[in-house]
């Protein structure tokens, strides 16, 4: 079983994000980075598939970045993937471009699983992985929270409003992944020695020019100054009658 | 005449606020071009009686597609169906919905047509041909404003954010059933596991009531289903990551960054620090509650109105009020 995994370096969960003074992009200053969470959780999911396969199979990580990238793909390695591509491009929101640079890598692959985390947490857009389904006609699902491998075909868990879906899909196939019950292990000291003399190979990315032309970029603006109503339940009349004729809430 | 077309989803047969949203967008940005709206909805034989409610929210005409295998979400099935629709349709700009459906289906459409997609928008509008967004980044930390380079311009709108605006347009319904095999599908939605019926989902309700670590234990949950009960149907429970990881309430229910967004009308935080992935996820609330003993917590830094105090005493006392404000209704 032969999986590749793209994920994509953004700005830690945990940043400040704040306008630059050219209003199109974020200040960078103090900002660390890291894998996307939901990317986490895929590469995750295609060690743990290689671990229950006695180790048989290659897991492949994949990203589309500037040069900074490579230390994701780094971490990605330690975690337990085999080898890495840096595709050397700018991205953008466009995730059409995006994704059409990792097809022109992919396409000739044999893989039988391609996954991807659902949403990177920097854009939210939550479309390359399915747009890669498309352009590769390879079935894709997305919002899967966990899935098992029977022969060609993968059962997955797919998470929906209101509940969750059974879903088969033929291999090869695109996964998106959401968060489900394995958490992405932290690369131990060993991993991450191992991971210095993996392969990473480098190569600039055929990317297209973005059609989500940014006009601008803005801060929301900071919400009024709330107001502590009171302590304890005494409070609550006061509260209800706020809700009820200042907020008209409930 | 320009078109734009709003992809007005079914869920079981039936059309909801999500559908009549995406509809009044298509709507307005129709009257502000003097163009017309189309709708078109997918799903198994009979909806096109409930297709036809979408004129209530604007839609000049109304294409229902009919086929057994569109009567719950396939992605392979609705792209097959929808691609072929939209390719045919010249239009200036389609609307889905940022639904799970919408979100996993508008992708796939745009890259089909060679086009790329604005997900997730909170505003938009038209001007010189041209479709602008403005859609969240960074969790919503951040806005981008874009202009859509490509036609059709293809985005899909934030739920919750847009009103369902009622524009009584005559709006025909015309209905074809497409020629679509189902044993040559390579996904399969074998089972679905729903959550109790009635209950909304979090990131559609208009009320949320969301416990974190200060709930102590699963075992004191009840306390905010009562407080949930008390404010009607459209309310749902939310939760931190911290609980959720613990175990005591399903990811279904998580409200952050790596969780649900949600913009109800109401968000009441019970025993929920306030930590910057949590905020992410509910801060456009239109109003925020925050009941928590500690009067430093980040979150009544968000809050519109909080009470200190031990929410054990807190929520009970608000359940009573609220069911007796109620009671008075």
């Amino acid at each position: 079983m032969n999986v590749i995994v793209c994920i994509k370096r953004v700005p830690d969960t945990e940043a400040r994000i704040r306008v630059d003074a050219s209003g199109s992009s974020i200040d960078k200053s103090g900002i660390k980075y890291d894998i996307s969470p939901y990317d986490a959780f895929a590469v995750e999911a295609a060690i743990r598939l290689k671990e229950e396969s006695q180790g048989q199979g290659d897991v492949s990580v994949l990203t589309l970045g500037d040069a900074s990238s490579g230390e994701t793909l780094r971490k990605a390695l330690a975690m337990g993937a085999d080898r890495a591509v840096l595709l050397t491009g700018e991205v953008s929101l466009d995730g059409l471009a995006t994704a059409k640079a990792l097809v022109s890598e992919l396409e000739a692959s044999e893989a039988d699983l391609f996954l991807f985390g659902i949403k990177a947490a920097d854009d939210d857009q939550q479309q390359v992985g399915q747009m890669v389904g498309a352009l590769l006609d390879r079935p894709c699902v997305s919002g899967v929270s966990s899935f098992e491998v029977y022969g060609r075909m993968a059962r997955c868990r797919r998470e929906v409003e209101g509940g969750s879906e059974t879903v088969e899909v033929d291999l090869p196939a695109v996964l998106c992944i959401t968060k489900g019950p394995n958490e992405p292990r932290l690369p131990a000291l060993k991993g991450i020695m191992a991971a210095k003399k993996k392969p990473l190979e480098e190569r600039p990315a055929m990317i297209s020019k973005s059609r989500l032309r940014l006009v601008g970029l803005f801060t929301p603006p900071v919400r009024a100054e709330g107001k502590i109503v009171g302590e304890g339940p005494d409070a609550v009349p006061e509260l209800v009658r706020i809700l009820r004729e200042d907020a008209h809430a409930i | 005449m320009e078109k734009v077309l709003a992809v007005a989803e079914q869920r079981d047969g039936r059309f909801g606020a999500a559908a009549y949203e995406v509809v009044s967008v298509a709507a307005k940005l129709a009257q502000d071009i003097g163009g017309a709206a189309h709708s078109v909805a997918l799903g198994g034989s009979g909806i096109s009686s409930a297709a036809s409610s979408l004129g209530a929210y604007g839609a000049d005409s109304i294409s229902v597609i009919e086929h057994d295998a569109l009567t719950d979400y396939n992605p392979e099935a609705w792209v097959l169906a929808l691609e072929e629709y939209i390719r045919s349709g010249d239009y200036a700009a389609v609307v889905f919905s940022a639904t799970t459906i919408g979100k996993d289906l508008a992708p796939r459409i745009a890259a089909h047509l060679d086009v790329p997609l604005a997900s997730d928008v909170t505003a938009v509008e038209m001007s010189d041909g041209t479709v602008s967004v403005t859609r969240p980044v960074f969790s919503g930390k951040a806005f981008a404003q874009l202009k859509i380079d490509a036609s059709p311009a293809l985005f899909s709108i934030r739920p919750n954010v847009f009103p369902a605006v009622e524009r009584p347009r005559v709006g025909d319904v015309t209905t074809s059933t497409p020629d679509l095999n189902a044993s040559g599908f390579r996904v399969r939605v074998i089972e679905r596991q729903g959550a109790d019926d009635g209950v909304v989902d979090v990131s559609e309700a208009s009320m949320v009531v969301s416990g974190g670590r200060g709930m102590k234990g699963p075992e004191n949950w009840d306390l905010l289903e009562a407080l949930r009960g008390a404010l009607g149907v459209d309310s749902a429970l939310g939760a931190s990551r911290a609980v959720v990881d613990a175990g005591w309430r399903p990811h279904s229910e998580q409200v952050g960054q790596t969780g649900k967004t949600v913009a109800p009308k109401l968000y009441i935080a019970v025993g929920i620090s306030g930590a910057v992935q949590h905020l992410a996820g509910m801060r456009t609330a239109k109003t925020i509650v925050a009941i928590n003993r500690d009067a430093d917590a980040p979150i009544f830094g968000v809050a519109d109105y909080g009470i200190v105090g031990d929410l054990f005493e807190v929520v009970p006392r608000l359940t009573d009020e609220i069911t007796a404000l109620k009671a008075e209704d």
